[in-house]
Parts: structure tokens; sequence; C-alpha cells
């Protein structure tokens, strides 16, 4: 007798969970848990809400997303992959190869992605032919960030060229000024090198370079030229900068201590929260060339059962493209939207310049993806030719055997 | 029955323990040693290819930088911190009356995380914060101390932080060796008139190889698995140039998504511990068998 009804309570209990229809769910995996980010995520988290879903948040912070990767991988091995995650660049197909990817194609052409995207992002949101991540904002790498008044007082212009840099970095030593505010960790070298690769080679040789590996532009005297740049710069740098954050050479700066930093625009946010203004207490530019290499944060969505948090999958990925996120999160996050139509009306000038340069160098074929931040390579390639680069810049290595170098280590990479 | 059990207990209860070492020791030691097999990326997969990651490892700059680091790491950091434990425990040795006091001093260290004795050495390192600064400031001005910051020195800033660490620890495990040499045998020499260094170079030390042993087996994993205290330190840096194995393999698992490659470092990593521990091994049963 007992166990008949035990049965029939158990029965009516899985009827009524498959049966029952929550509303849309979303569990979003991201590391996005310092101030302005957080504050950024709170944005579609409302969003999401104010739609009807149910938003379970999962951050996972530290060591620059490698604690959440750890998580998204534990998830995936036991069957129980988040809805969507914070991820970028190849490391979206490479997880499609791994096959626990969704199809949001349904939501991208409902929504008309494909005309709203620059040709080259939506790109990196597509795994084969289906669409399997919503970007988020695009981050523009190579910026060049002067203090006004530094610049001002040793009458010097924002350069243009290489040559022009080197020139007024020479100047401002002279002058008892560090030209070069930077930090010493792997990834901040890489920054600096792949905006000389864009700006001594071009477009073209970056891409035959950092996107193609080509290994005849790897070891062609013009990335020789590159790493010659690499060693003028790095006497421009203070003796103390091995380690050093890169918010930290920021304030540097910032307070007219240095007069150059080459970073992204998320230094922009620490200009902007420090309470300067663009174009009067400091000066943004890109680096010196043509080009534009991007940094686009995307959420991949991942294969998920159940209705309801399909649902919640769609909504997310809508609501991530939609122009009204796409603006207050990246005026929150100091980059630029992901998507061409959204009115800048509220952004600073930076962003403007970033925006305009982002549409014009679509057009002409050189919005590149960055390499240093994981967008134009996968993971042991990009780290193959990182360890180059700041071996290189951390020793008295000769241009040349660096460059021999970096072909041996992107072909034992495979 | 009683008897049946009473026979079969101690098996029964090891069993369990067993069994999880069985599974979470050797059994991830055999699929580690699988996944070093196979080109695995992000996800282990589990299609073998051969030797192909080992070869990758072997020829890569930045592994002979981190197994070149484990040498001078490892032989400097074992050497020195024997020395100077032992040095501090005979001098403990002498009866002094603050012994108490002075020894706990010397443990304190050990009572630190690594990530803390890291994390305080490069701030005292730091040539524009710590002691070139501070020293500069006294009025010497070409005083230069930047052996952090520099690729070829850095290497030596973790070995300096490290002894500093746990060479109070040796001194404790020295310290009770001393105190377990027969004091018969130390008064009988005492009375023959021999002197006091005498007394230690051929009646006390020799007398204490167990500990030396033991002692070079606790340095020598600590230094094969160094990790916290290098990442706190140097983050590997400058460039890589103080990469430890355990620091590259946790770059390439975690960070480059390669675990074929990490899993190959990882079990280059274990042969190393091999080579250290099994001689050991080798030397205690077979006293254990005389």
């Amino acid at each position: 007798m007992k166990r008949t009804i035990l049965a029939a309570v158990s029965t009516a209990a899985l009827l009524s969970s498959s049966a029952a229809y929550a509303g849309p769910e979303a569990e979003v995996l991201h590391w996005w848990t310092s101030g302005g980010e957080a504050k950024s995520v709170a944005v579609l988290q409302q969003e999401f809400a104010d739609n009807g879903g149910t938003w379970t948040d999962m951050p996972v912070a530290g060591g620059g997303g490698d604690a959440a990767m750890t998580a998204l991988r534990a998830r995936v091995l036991s069957g129980n992959a988040p809805t969507a995650v914070q991820l970028k660049g190849p490391a979206i197909q490479e997880w499609y190869e791994e096959g626990v990817l969704a199809d949001i194609s349904a939501v991208a052409e409902a929504e008309g992605w494909a005309d709203v995207l620059p040709a080259s992002i939506a790109g990196h949101m597509k795994c084969e032919d289906i669409w399997c991540a919503a970007p988020v904002n695009v981050h523009r790498v190579d910026w060049i960030w002067a203090n006004a008044q530094v610049l001002a007082d040793n009458d010097i212009d924002m350069p243009t060229t290489w040559d022009e840099f080197n020139a007024a970095a020479q100047k401002l030593q002279a002058a008892g000024v560090i030209p070069l505010a930077h930090g010493g960790q792997a990834w901040q070298d890489a920054t600096v090198f792949e905006t000389v690769v864009l700006g001594l080679g071009g477009p073209d040789f970056y891409q035959q370079a950092l996107v193609d590996l080509d290994p005849a532009a790897l070891t062609s005297d013009t990335m020789v030229q590159v790493f010659d740049q690499m060693r003028t710069l790095r006497g421009f740098v203070d003796p103390n900068f091995s380690g050093r954050d890169w918010n930290l050479a920021t304030a540097m700066v910032m307070n007219g201590e240095a007069a150059f930093q080459i970073m992204g625009d998320w230094a922009k946010g620490e200009f902007l929260a420090a309470g300067k203004t663009p174009g009067q207490d400091f000066l943004c530019a890109s680096t010196p060339g043509d080009g534009f290499l991007y940094n686009v944060d995307s959420f991949a969505m991942f294969a998920v059962d159940g209705d309801d948090k399909q649902a919640g999958q769609q909504l997310l990925a809508k609501l991530i493209v939609g122009p009204s996120f796409q603006k207050v999160f990246n005026l929150n996050k100091g980059s630029i939207p992901a998507r061409v139509d959204v009115a800048l009306d509220e952004f600073d000038q930076c962003a403007h310049l970033s925006a305009k340069e982002m549409t014009s160098s679509s057009e002409g074929g050189s919005l590149l993806p960055s390499y240093a931040h994981g967008m134009a390579l996968r993971g042991a390639q990009s780290g193959a030719i990182t360890d180059v680069v700041t071996a290189h810049f951390n020793s008295d290595m000769s241009s040349a055997d660096a460059v021999q170098m970096l072909a041996d280590a992107v072909a034992n990479s495979y | 029955m009683p008897e049946w059990l009473e026979k079969q207990l101690p098996k029964l209860v090891l069993a369990p323990s067993f069994i999880a070492v069985l599974v979470f020791v050797y059994g991830f030691i055999a699929w580690t040693g699988w996944v070093s097999l196979t080109r695995s990326r992000l996800m282990p997969r589990y299609e073998i290819e051969g030797l192909v990651q080992y070869s990758k490892l072997f020829a890569s700059p930045r592994w002979d930088t981190a197994m070149n680091n484990l040498v001078v790491f490892g032989l400097l950091f074992i050497i020195i911190a024997m020395v100077l434990g032992l040095l501090l425990a005979i001098l403990l040795d002498q009866q002094i009356r603050t012994e108490g006091a002075i020894r706990t001093i010397y443990l304190y260290p050990m009572a630190l995380s690594m990530i803390v004795t890291g994390t305080a050495w490069k701030w005292i390192l730091n040539p524009g914060l710590g002691l070139e600064a501070t020293v500069r400031g006294w009025g010497f001005e070409d005083f230069t101390f930047d052996w952090l910051v520099n690729p070829d020195m850095a290497i030596y800033t973790v070995v300096i932080a490290i002894i500093w660490q746990s060479s109070g620890f040796v001194m404790a495990l020295f310290l009770a060796g001393l105190r377990s040499v027969d004091g018969e045998i130390i008064k009988a020499a005492q009375v023959d008139g021999i002197p006091t260094w005498r007394i230690y170079s051929a009646i006390v030390i020799p007398s204490m190889a167990p500990i030396f042993l033991s002692a070079f087996i606790v340095l020598a994993h600590l230094a094969i698995k160094s990790f916290d205290l290098v990442i706190a330190l140097t983050g590997g840096g400058p460039g890589y140039a103080t990469d430890l194995p355990a620091t590259y393999m946790y770059a390439m698992a975690f960070s480059r998504g390669d675990l074929g490659q990490a899993a190959a470092s990882a079990m280059v990593m274990m042969m190393v511990v091999f080579a250290v521990v099994v001689p050991y091994l080798y030397s205690e049963l077979r006293a254990k068998n005389d």
C-alpha cells in the first residue's frame, strides 16, 4: 500500500517537473567581477529579469579567466554545461570542435546579426556555418595613451610613425621623463609586440605573420625590424617594470611620471575613473601605422537540455546583441558596441575615434584580430609566440635569434 | 565467524584507503600517462598518437629553462638550507638559556604560506620599493640589487625566499637528530679531552645520517613541486626566466588549453621525483631486510 502511494507520488513529481515550464532560464559563467565589469554584467542581468527570465550567476574570478575555464571544463566533462559562457576568439571554435556548443542561428537570423556586425567580427561568432556565440563589445588593442601635459611641456605631438615615436621618446628621456610606461608581464609584452608588427609591417604582413603563421613572414626581414624596434622600446622603459600590472603603468602616465602607454582601451576606464578628461588630461590615438586590432568579448552558447534553458539561451543571445544592452554595457566598460548601428552620442571622443576607424578599417580589410588577447590564434600557438616575444624583450637576445626562435616555436606548437 | 572476521579485519579496514589510493593516485597517474600520449587540447581525448608531446616538450626552450631552473634552484636550495639548518641546530644545541624562544623564532617562517613569503620578498627585493631604494635613500647612490628584475639572476631570489622560509624547519629536524645522539658517547669523548668540533664532525654528524636523508627527501620534493612561491614572487618572470616545471605544467594545462603537453610535462616531473625517491626507498627497504 505504502509502496503504491510512493510510486504514484514520484510519478506525479516526475510528470510535473517535465511539464512545468518556469520561463526562460540561464546560467551564465563569466569572470567580470571587478567594479566596472560587475556593473556591466548587472545591466544584462536586469534586462534578462525584465524579460521574465531567471538568471543564475556563476562568476569565477581569477587568473584572467583561467579559473573560469577550469570550472567550465569540469562542468562540460560532467555533462552539465552552463547556458552561456564568456569565451572569445578561436576558443569558441575549439569548444565547438569538442561538440558542446549550441546552434543559435535562429535568433541571429531573426535579429539580422549579419547586417549589423562587421564581417570579420561576425566570423568569430560562427562555428562552421552556424551562429554559436554572441558578441558583447569591441575593445581596440592598438591604442597609445599619453599624458597631455607632459607632451605639451616637451613640445611633442602624438607620434604617427614609429620613428617619430622613437625621436619623441629620446627627447623625453633627455628631459628626465620615462617615455613608455610598461608592465613586464608576458601579455603586456605581447600587446606592444603586435602593435609594432601592425605598425611596421602593415595589415597584410600582420595577417600573414600572426594570423596565418606563414613561416616566410615569421622569418622575414620585416620581423627582424619588429624585434629591433622591441629592443629600442625596451630602452624607453624604466628599469623597475618587471611584473608591474597594467593599471599601475596607466597610473604612471596619469601622474606624469611617464609619457606614453601602449595598451587596449580598458586603460581608458582607469583614466576616466580617476576623473581625467580625454583630449584635455590625456590623449588617445591609434599606435603608429594603419589598421585596427580588435579584442571582442563574447558569450558562447553551450548545448543545454530543457525548454526553459533553451528559451533562456535564445533570450540571452537576443538581449546581448540588442542595441540597448550594447550601449549601456559599453559605456560602463570603456569599449565600443560590436554592432555598428548604435548611436554613440553619449560616448567619449576616444570611443568615437575607435568606432569610426572600426568601420573604415572593416571596409579597407584592415580590421584584424588581436593575437595577444586570444583573438587570432589558438592557445598553444599564441602562447608559443608570446614565450619568444617575452624572452626577447627581457634579455639581450639578438633580433635574428628571436626570429629563428619564433619560427621554431610556432612549428613546434601544433 | 568471529575468528574469520578477526583474521580479515585488518584487510577490511585498510581496503577503503587502499582503493582510494589505487584510484586517486595510481589510477590518475596512469590517466595522465595516457593523456600525455594523445593530442588533447582543451578536453582530454583518448586516441593515442605516440610520443609527439614529449618531442614537443624537449624541443621547447621554455621547458629547457624550467628544467635548468629546477636544477639550479633545487641544488642551491637543498645544499644551503641543509648547511644553514645544521649550523643553526649546532649553535642552538649549546645549552643556551633562551633556546625555546629562539627555536620558535627560527621555525616561525614555516608557519607562513609560500604566497605570503613570496609577496613579502617581492616587495623587499623590488628595486624601486625595497632594499635597493632604501640603501640608496641612505646615500649609497650606486648600490644596485636588482636580481628580481634581472632575468639571469631572478631564479636566485626564489632561492633566497625559500631558504628563509624553510631553513628553520631543517634546523628543527637536525636539532631533534642532535638530541637523539647518545649523551654517554659525547661525555666519554669530552672526558678524553676531544675538542668540540671534533666531537661534532667525527661522532655526532655521522650518527645522524638518517636525518640527513630525511631532510634531503623533504627538501627535494619541496623543490620539485615548488609552484606558489614562484607565482607570488616573480610570476615566472621576467619573461619566463624563473619558470619551473610545475609552473610550466600549470600554464599549459590551464592558460593555454594544451592538456597533452601539460600531461607530458607532469610525467617528466614524476620521473624526476622517482629518480630521487626510488633510491631512497630502495636503501630503506634493504636496510630493513638486513
